[in-house]
């Protein structure tokens, strides 16, 4: 039986979006290969039977819940791998994101199985479930066969959300002993949010800014550009450097920030790496401005500009603002 | 304590990464260095050592790979590592993650570790999982993408770290002996002292088959590894970008309004 075990990450009483779209896409494909698809939640008493059931929608036959900790991998890699024993499951399927990465490699060592991430589609073939992974900087994909039990976590944004499914899943509750070293990792505190609070989702124009800025002080060129496209601009960043500190995290775009598709997304001093490009590859147009003309961003960019953002940016924020006023 | 560090060697960023369409895999050939994002997990085992919260003994750096891996481990090691373990088996070539991060595994035990600092992600693979998967079979906690991490002398030792994951940062009390992979924010890695290049090769450098650590050989190599790689495709074809090289800035800025003129963006 070719079973199939979503894993729903949830925060603040809601589902995570990617896992909804992994829950959508593992009925798809267990309706394809002649299973069910079925969904495991982890969490405290936040994780009510109405909540649960809502899985349903999106596709799941059956949600098992177990009582852990929240937030960390190695709890649900002990109760994914016992809902999977039990019940016999052959693949696991994770949305984009940390966790996922993270819960699919270990239960990958814990079942010994196969493993694949960064996926960007699966497909059915013989009842078997194949997975197609971007790789060298997406310039070719592999497809991966599982010889046994298959572990595919997806990429961020790689599965549509279809939530017209039946209604109601049945919920299950399981209990599950969590290994010893699962319970030597504490969560202090979870979801932070670092700096102001900034609206980068709402924008039709995004002037994003990454390490070749070269110091916290380099934002203001990118304010200064904003500006002077007036209205509807606001600035963003990439991971590098809201770590960093030199902008806040809720400007931050990719992997563990948001996801944006603007009209125009102006990058400065950004390389294109994977885990940025999946926050923004939808923007309608992109501009990039890096000095390394085999920057990765060139990749996927309409217009690329090789040459110094210190140069650039400030005599295009005068020409910007010029053309407005004209 | 003892620490850890795995290090690998990747394909220099300048060289064009590629996958030898006969074998699947991925040519390793041409220029090779330390994988960029390990120098921060080296760097965090100094920081550790120097901080005097506790008394760190030795630092390890481990790697699996082919025998001109040894420079990766020379490199480590002239960056502060004590000493180095190199896994070289032919029985190993092809392994996937799952199967290399138990062959890591193996080899760590053998050492007894109560920290294993890892890179975030190596420059030619951009999987970032091998920290959970070595943990697993250490039995150890674990967590990835640390960027700030702070040792609590015990007894028992804990390190405080922050790391982001999909809701913002998480602080995450950690009980020693643990599998710590480090983000490149964590640090600003220091640059080898000549001496320290020079005197690398002099340090002492364990060479192990999978025999001396216990490794399946049916657990390993392409023949142990539980995913089928290949039917290796392009991507959909996207119309290449227009780029513009920056001589004339006035003359670039004109050209770039033009374009965004053009596409009603100003
Ligand atoms: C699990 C995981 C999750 C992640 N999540 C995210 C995420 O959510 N978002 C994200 O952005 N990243 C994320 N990352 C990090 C990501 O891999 C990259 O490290 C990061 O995006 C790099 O940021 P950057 O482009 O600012 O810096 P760099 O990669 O250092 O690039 C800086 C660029 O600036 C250019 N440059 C330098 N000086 C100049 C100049 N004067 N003029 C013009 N160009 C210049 C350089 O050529 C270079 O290309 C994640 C990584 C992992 C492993
Ligand atoms: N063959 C290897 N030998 C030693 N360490 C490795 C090896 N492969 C990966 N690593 C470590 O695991 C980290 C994450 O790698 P990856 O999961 O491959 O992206 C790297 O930064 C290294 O520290």
């Amino acid at each position: 039986m070719a079973d199939i075990l979503v894993y729903a990450l949830h925060y603040e009483g809601a589902f995570n979006k990617n896992s909804l779209g992994a829950v959508s896409e593992g009925a798809r494909l267990a309706a394809e290969a002649g299973g069910e698809c079925h969904a495991v939640v982890v969490g405290g008493s936040d994780l009510t039977d109405e909540l649960c059931a809502t899985l349903g929608r999106y596709g799941a036959a059956k949600v098992f819940r177990a009582e852990a900790p929240e937030g960390l991998a190695q709890p649900v890699i002990d109760v994914m791998a016992k809902v999977m024993d039990d019940n016999g499951h052959r693949y696991a399927l994770f949305g984009g994101g940390l966790l996922g990465f993270e819960i699919g490699a270990g239960l990958a060592a814990r079942l010994n199985a196969g493993v694949t991430m960064e996926v960007t589609g699966v497909n059915v073939v013989g009842g078997e479930l194949q997975a197609e992974r971007p790789i060298l900087g997406d310039s070719s994909i592999s497809t991966s066969k599982y010889k046994d039990r298959g572990i595919i976590i997806g990429r961020l944004n790689a599965f549509e959300i279809r939530g017209d499914g039946a209604g109601d899943a049945v919920v299950e509750s399981v209990q599950v002993e969590l290994s010893p070293w699962s319970t030597r990792a504490k969560m202090v505190q979870r979801g932070e949010q670092r700096g102001a609070d900034v609206d980068i989702e709402g924008a039709d124009i995004l002037v994003a800014g990454g390490r070749g800025l070269g110091k916290a002080e380099g934002f203001e060129l990118c304010d200064e550009l904003a500006k002077a496209f007036g209205g509807n601009a606001a600035v963003a960043a990439t991971r590098a450097v809201v770590d960093a500190g030199w902008y806040p995290y809720a400007a931050q775009i990719g992997q563990t920030g948001k996801t944006v598709s603007p009209k125009l997304y102006l990058a400065a001093g950004i390389s294109g790496a994977i885990q940025h490009k999946v926050g923004m590859q939808s923007s309608e147009n992109i501009v990039a401005i890096n000095k390394d003309a085999n920057a990765p961003i060139f990749e996927f960019s309409d217009l690329g500009i090789v040459g110094d953002l210190n140069k650039i940016l400030p005599k295009l924020a005068e020409a910007v603002k010029a053309k407005k006023g004209s | 304590m003892k620490i850890c560090v795995l290090v690998k060697e990747v394909p220099d960023a300048a060289v064009q990464k590629r996958i030898d369409p006969s074998t699947g895999r991925m040519d390793r050939n041409g220029e090779k260095n330390l994988n960029p994002y390990d120098t921060h997990a080296i760097e965090a085992a100094m920081q550790i050592r120097e901080g005097g919260a506790v008394e760190v003994d030795e630092i390890v750096a481990v790697t699996m790979g082919p025998s001109t891996a040894i420079r990766a481990l020379h490199k480590a090691v002239s960056l502060g590592a004590d000493r180095s373990v190199h896994l070289s088996d032919d029985a190993l070539a092809g392994s996937d993650v799952a199967a290399t991060g138990y062959a890591l595994a193996q080899t760590l035990k053998r050492e007894s570790p109560d920290l294993v600092l890892l890179g975030q992600q190596s420059d030619d693979g951009e999987c970032y999982t091998i920290g959970a998967v070595v943990a697993d079979h250490l039995q150890m906690p674990s967590l990835t993408q640390v960027i700030q991490m702070d040792v609590e002398a015990g007894p028992p030792t804990q390190l405080r770290c922050e790391r982001q994951a999909e809701y913002g940062y998480d602080t995450v009390q950690v009980e020693l002996p643990a599998v710590i992979s480090v983000g490149d924010a964590i640090n600003e890695p220091r640059y080898p002292s000549l001496k320290a290049i020079m005197g690398a090769k002099k340090k002492p450098l364990d060479a192990l088959a999978i025999g001396d650590v216990d490794i399946a050989a049916d657990r390993v190599g392409e023949s142990g590894s539980k995913v089928i790689c290949g039917d290796f495709k392009a991507p959909p074809a996207k119309s290449a970008g227009e780029i513009i090289e920056d001589e004339d800035t006035n003359e670039t800025v004109e050209k770039i309004v033009a374009w965004l003129d053009e596409r009603k963006l100003i």
